[in-house]
């Protein structure tokens, strides 16, 4: 139980989120209205996956110092969480950015996706994601495979980084924290969204942590039996 | 690493490249057939957005196929040889500066065939230039160590596009937008944000291959 605490507060905290993020009174907002609910699923998929992608990047820096297993499988199940984390931001954006921004009908002449620099740049994380399993499927010896998507995820994330954090500022976009302002201020939550916003973001977080600490050990024991 | 060691191995490369001609006829060709299929496609292109936008995207493709030889072309006894000789650091050096040349003379064919056939709208010459270069350099450099990366693999031709694509885009998007300022003839002072990031992205890009090179280079 001493190692467990922090999924039960994982739990609590997504419980909590759920409850709190459909339930409590939120800010009145034109053209949002309800859907400013979507913070605190949607964004905080978001911080989410920077968390699990940051700890691909970690486990593959210390992989190339020590070459130990241990390090790869959790590199590579970092990136698979990524990978849902993704995909659920883009969709949750998607979705969101559509009923929001977008004109009637859903699919017109400009297509389903609406266009803006976060929703974008997600989708070329998701790219990278999916490219860095290719890459590992590709290379059949499993050191060289570890060794050679540590390097690229190196490679991408570094390149990432100054699409997702860098650029934003210099587009103009619908998307809040664009065009030079800070991601959230205070015109964008306030105290009522914070008290849900802030723990559901700790919640969805730990709750990757654990869901990749599960396929780890799954992996882990894999190996076991085939050896 | 010395200079005189990448000197060598880009020396090494020119060589090579000059002994199989066909490979860099082949690429040429490539440029202008494709530019010469877009012109019968498009007709003239007046549109600016949609100029910048086409000149990019053929050099792109053009830059992929050009680059990716540089590693998946040598043969298993060539590298090996290579290991022997030289360290990991400078074969990487010297592999990015002789695909940065060979990229932009690529973009500047490119250019040209593009001012010949689909019309030339760009109103200040200088910063286009300026910014094609700096494109070049950078395509050059992350396609330089990408195909390091693919060459790796059993199906590395494949893979060339599937891993260089995403990690291009924040390159692409930039020199979209500073090349689209330069045909818009705007003045300099819009595009030096643009142009900081550019120099930014090169550096960056080139000292990460610098410092994970290694890792790829042995066996």
């Amino acid at each position: 139980m001493k190692k467990n605490w922090w999924k039960i507060v994982a739990v609590a905290l997504v419980a909590y989120t759920i409850l709190g993020g459909f339930l409590f009174d939120v800010p009145r907002r034109a053209i949002l209205h309800e859907s400013i609910r979507n913070v605190h699923f949607h964004v905080c998929m978001w911080f989410a996956m920077l968390f699990t992608m940051t700890a691909a990047l970690v486990f593959g820096i210390r992989y190339l110092l020590k070459f130990r297993t241990e390090d790869d499988i959790y590199a590579s199940e970092a990136m698979n969480i990524s990978i849902l984390f993704s995909a659920l931001g883009v969709i949750t954006g998607s979705v969101w950015a559509k009923f929001t921004w977008s004109e009637w009908p859903l699919l017109s002449l400009k297509g389903w996706w609406v266009d803006d620099v976060k929703l974008n740049g997600s989708a070329i994380c998701m790219l990278v994601f999916l490219a860095y399993l290719v890459l590992r499927g590709a290379i059949d010896e499993e050191q060289k495979s570890a060794r050679i998507a540590a390097v690229y995820s190196i490679f991408a994330y570094v390149i990432m980084i100054v699409l997702l954090l860098i650029l934003p500022r210099l587009t103009d976009s619908l998307h809040p924290g664009n065009g030079g302002n800070p991601g959230f201020s205070q015109y964008d939550l306030d105290s009522r969204m914070r008290i849900v916003f802030y723990p559901a973001i700790i919640g969805w977080t730990l709750l990757g942590v654990w869901m990749m600490q599960l396929r780890v050990r799954i992996k882990k024991l894999e190996r076991k039996t085939e050896l | 690493m010395a200079a005189k060691e990448v000197l060598h191995l880009m020396g090494k490369e020119l060589s090579l490249e000059l002994r199989q001609r066909n490979a860099l006829n082949g690429i040429l060709l490539y440029v202008i057939s494709t530019v010469f299929i877009a012109y019968l496609s498009f007709k003239h292109v007046i549109d600016p957005p949609t100029w910048n936008a086409l000149f990019w995207i053929i050099l792109l493709f053009a830059s992929v196929n050009a680059v990716s030889k540089s590693f998946l072309q040598e043969n298993k006894g060539r590298l090996l040889y290579l290991y022997t000789l030289a360290s990991p650091r400078s074969v990487i050096t010297a592999k990015i500066l002789y695909n940065m040349a060979l990229v932009a003379l690529l973009s500047l064919l490119n250019f040209a065939c593009y001012s010949l056939f689909i019309g030339n709208s760009v109103q200040d010459i200088t910063l286009f230039l300026i910014v094609l270069l700096l494109g070049s350099a950078g395509l050059a450099s992350v396609l330089a160590m990408v195909s390091a990366i693919a060459s790796k693999t059993n199906n590395s031709t494949g893979l060339m596009a599937v891993l260089s694509f995403p990690i291009l885009i924040p390159l692409l998007l930039t020199l979209i937008k500073a090349s689209k300022n330069a045909v818009d003839g705007l003045d300099w002072s819009v595009s030096y944000s643009l142009l900081i990031v550019l120099v930014a992205l090169n550096l960056l890009v080139f000292a990460l291959a610098y410092l994970l090179f290694p890792y790829l280079w042995k066996d």
